[in-house]
């Protein structure tokens, strides 16, 4: 129904290169590459928020070239985006019907709204939702919820769902597949863009892998498994993960957190984090774990309880700057809001936290000494920029976190604390990211993480502690970890083995 | 990009100097070309000199309200700040007697101060700076109408130093400090830590602050700079007027934002120039001065002036839409293309 022909893209460099593109009714077509490999533009093209330079896109056999996210609505092909485009400020019907609200001479009918959003709600199996509640008051997980019901009031024939499951819990990742099982059903064609693999394996009808904006394979998904992916995506088959540090043995402790309470998020938590260790924080969307990292680095306000870095007296860091001075450093869980300063450039947010070091009398910046440093982070992280005047916001999510990441090495820390620190970047970059902890723990420094994603924590982590409710509930060595214990701990909170 | 030799002298200029500044600097010749065809009198040095030494307090106002919306803040304060440390200069010379030099120290102590209040508040009580200095605008110009007893205070030919032309220069002292304070100005803004964190500030606060900054005194230093440069407009305009004058600088804030905006400076902080912003005082005092000189009536120059500030940010907006577009090597649409 949906056919792309030779459809190219490029802004300084090109993004998209020839790429063809069947997409039929009823089939669930996943989009896999690296980040930049041009996945995220197809998508903006086809939803009409990004022009293409040449090319023929045809859908149901007549020219589809549209102009603005309207022509893409009207033609009936909507995506819900990686980046959440709901309104904050709004209620949930509203929000879902946001565009076509109905209405009697411009003031809206708000019961038969809130009635249209309650079925769509029942449809997509968070009937318990309230259509009258503030988007801005849902988790990230619902509003995810919220913005996919949005696409289906609008009755759409192809759906985008951009890494649709980044931030959704298992339950409501079953209620998408179910959701996108009964689409598939109504003849609904599917556009899947995501980075984890079994997610595509699982659902998938045909997969076409990306990589540097040319088609690299596209076949029916039973013809490639996830080793043939990921081999397309890579260019060449090589083994990305390395191996994590042995855990030192007569380490002394590199952070102590004791009894630390913060509003109520966080109650009572404690935990130790040696030299050189990888410690995981696993937990529930929800349990406190981000809240627990800001308490500790002065993010937000702790209410009580101690913090004791190496042989530094205890204490409770009143601001991210006492916690930076002591020799804390944390990589934020949302990069865009807590991260980047994305119109700045490469060189900007690269030696943000360290300039008065670059500074004569720490106050007149030294160009040379600022751009040669910038320089060496952006080649020892291998981050793909033109240069390092090219504002961070035109990079790839994998090279923005490798650049924050960056920025504390820079600046050098002794305890680490990382915030899902691979989130939403792709399979390659996360292995650097994953090289770069292992880097951190192998120099001795202490390393704290924080993943939904358990195999992954089982995967980097000497040790993982399993937060519930604001609080540490369980401890698991490296022999004691598996996959059942940890989602055990995590919903119930029950300390018993 | 590493083409350098063989090519014309016009080519190494853009090369050198910011396409930002040569855009600006054409709107000033444009203007300069429009009245001079329109005037018989516009073309002379008299004319340029009398623009000269009548921007150095608006200069002063601009640059101190360029690093306020660096950071995404706004000072509506600083034409009533220029009253307030006007008066006190006033007062300090003509009522207590103090030396001259002494007396510019308290005028700009006098905004220094207002500004850190300002800065304080809007920063340590998290109370947004539009209404923090929309108070302090009425509170700073009450308190110029208390100190002078609401009447204009002659202060006489002590201030001459300041405002008299310099001889065979035909320009003023004042213009000559406004000057040294934009390129002053710029080097803060664009080579020292504070300049890079204000605009980092302006850009994400919340970043620079996870990032270990203390991100709330540095508004406040930003507040106290704004302050300070107020109290120098203050000093300029009573050098200028030979008087302190509580009425002085009304809604002249409007004119430093204007100046500001005109120079592509950002309303939502972290993007900004203080040179462009010197580029935008020039604007707005040669069309003063040029639609004088034309005979347009007042309220035909405002309308004027008006329609050119928001021209000014539309012709911005244009061609950093197209620069940004040319910079991704987005190629120009050809008619009929599929």
């Amino acid at each position: 129904m949906l056919s792309i022909r030779s459809l190219c893209k490029s802004y300084a460099v090109p993004v998209l290169i020839d790429v063809d593109l069947d997409v039929a009714a009823g089939q669930v077509h996943a989009l896999v590459g690296a980040n930049g490999a041009g996945k995220s533009t197809l998508a903006k093209i086809l939803c009409g928020i990004t022009p293409f330079d040449s090319g023929q896109m045809t859908l149901y056999d007549k020219p589809y070239r549209p102009t603005g996210r309207t022509d893409a609505l009207a033609a009936g092909i909507d995506m819900v985006h990686q980046e959440l485009m709901l309104v904050d400020t709004l209620t949930v019907a509203e929000n879902i019907h946001l565009g076509r609200i109905p209405n009697t001479l411009g003031f809206a009918r708000q019961h038969s709204m809130n009635r249209a959003a309650s079925q769509v709600l029942q449809q997509i199996g968070i009937g318990s939702l309230n259509p009258a509640t503030l988007v801005g008051e849902l988790g990230v997980g619902k509003k995810q919820l919220v913005a996919i019901a949005a696409a289906l009031a609008n009755r759409c024939r192809v759906l985008i769902l951009d890494e649709p499951t980044a931030a959704l819990t298992g339950s409501e990742t079953e209620i998408l597949f179910q959701q996108i099982a009964l689409l598939k059903s109504q003849g609904v064609a599917i556009i899947y863009i995501s980075h984890r693999m079994e997610e595509i394996e699982r659902l998938a009808d045909w997969t076409t892998v990306l990589r540097d904006g040319r088609v690299a394979a596209s076949d029916r998904a039973a013809a490639l498994p996830q080793s043939a992916m990921v081999a397309h995506m890579a260019g060449e088959s090589r083994r990305m993960e390395a191996d994590r540090p042995r855990q030192p043995v007569h380490a002394g402790d590199a952070l102590r957190v004791r009894n630390l309470s913060a509003g109520d998020a966080v109650s009572d938590a404690s935990f130790v984090v040696k030299r050189g260790e990888i410690l995981g924080l696993a937990g529930l969307v929800g349990s406190g774990r981000t809240e627990l990292l800001r308490a500790v680095f002065g993010a937000d306000r702790a209410d009580s309880g101690q913090v004791h870095l190496g042989e530094q007296a205890p204490c409770r860091y009143a601001t991210p700057r006492h916690a930076v001075r002591a020799g804390l450093a944390m990589i934020a869980e949302d990069r865009k809001r807590d991260g980047i300063l994305s119109t700045q450039t490469v060189r900007t947010n690269t030696t943000l936290a360290c300039l008065p070091r670059m500074a004569t009398l720490r106050s007149w910046i030294k160009r040379r000494s600022e751009e040669s440093e910038a320089i060496r982070f952006v080649d020892l992280l291998h981050v793909r920029c033109h240069n390092i005047e090219q504002p961070i916001g035109e990079l790839s999510g994998g090279n923005q976190q490798k650049l924050l990441i960056g920025r504390w090495l820079m600046r050098g820390a002794e305890v680490f604390l990382f915030d899902e620190p691979t989130r939403g970047i792709d399979v390659a970059a996360r292995a650097e990211v994953h090289r770069l902890i292992y880097d951190l723990a192998a120099q001795g420094k202490g390393v704290v993480v924080v993943s939904s994603d358990f195999d992954e924590l089982m995967m980097i982590c000497h040790r993982i502690a399993v937060v519930h409710r604001g609080r540490i509930v369980r401890d698991f060595k490296l022999d004691e970890m598996s996959r059942h214990r940890l989602v055990e701990a995590a919903v119930t909170g029950s300390s018993a083995t | 990009m590493s083409d350098t030799g063989g090519k014309s002298v016009w080519h190494n200029i853009r090369q050198q100097v910011n396409p930002e500044y040569l855009g600006m600097a054409g709107v000033l010749i444009g203007l300069v070309v429009l009245f001079t065809l329109l005037s018989d009198h516009f073309l002379s040095l008299r004319t340029f000199t009398t623009i000269a030494n009548q921007v150095p307090d608006l200069t002063a106002l601009a640059v101190g309200m360029t690093f306020v919306l660096m950071i995404g803040g706004i000072d509506l304060s600083v034409g009533a700040v220029l009253a307030l440390s006007g008066a006190a200069m006033g007062v300090v010379l003509v009522d207590w007697g103090w030396p001259l030099p002494m007396a510019i120290c308290a005028a700009m102590g006098v905004g220094a101060l207002v500004g850190f209040v300002n800065g304080a508040i809007s920063s340590w009580w998290a109370v947004p700076s539009f209404i923090v200095t929309l108070g302090m605008m009425e509170v700073a110009r009450g308190a110029a109408y208390r100190i002078t007893n609401s009447q204009t205070k002659y202060i006489g030919s002590q201030l001459d130093v300041i405002a008299e032309p310099i001889r065979g220069l035909g320009i003023t002292p004042a213009f000559l400090a406004a000057a040294v304070t934009v390129i002053v100005g710029h080097l803060v803004l664009t080579r020292t830590v504070l300049g890079r964190y204000m605009t980092a500030i302006g850009t994400n606060e919340e970043a620079v602050r996870l990032s270990g900054i203390n991100t709330r005194s540095i508004k406040v230093y930003v507040f106290v700079i704004a302050g300070l440069l107020s109290g120098l407009g203050g000093v300029f305009q009573s050098a200028r007027l030979s008087s302190a004058d509580p009425n002085a600088g009304i809604a002249m804030e409007l004119s430093a934002i204007a100046a500001a905006v005109i120079g592509g400076t950002s309303l939502m902080g972290g993007r900004g120039s203080v040179i462009s912003t010197f580029f935008g005082v020039l604007i707005i005092a040669l069309l003063q001065t040029g639609l004088a000189q034309v005979g347009v009536s007042e309220p035909s120059k405002r309308i004027i002036t008006g329609s050119v500030i928001v021209a000014a940010v539309m012709a911005d907006t244009y061609r950093r839409r197209y620069a940004a577009g040319r910079r991704r090597g987005r190629k120009p649409r050809k008619p009929g293309e599929a």
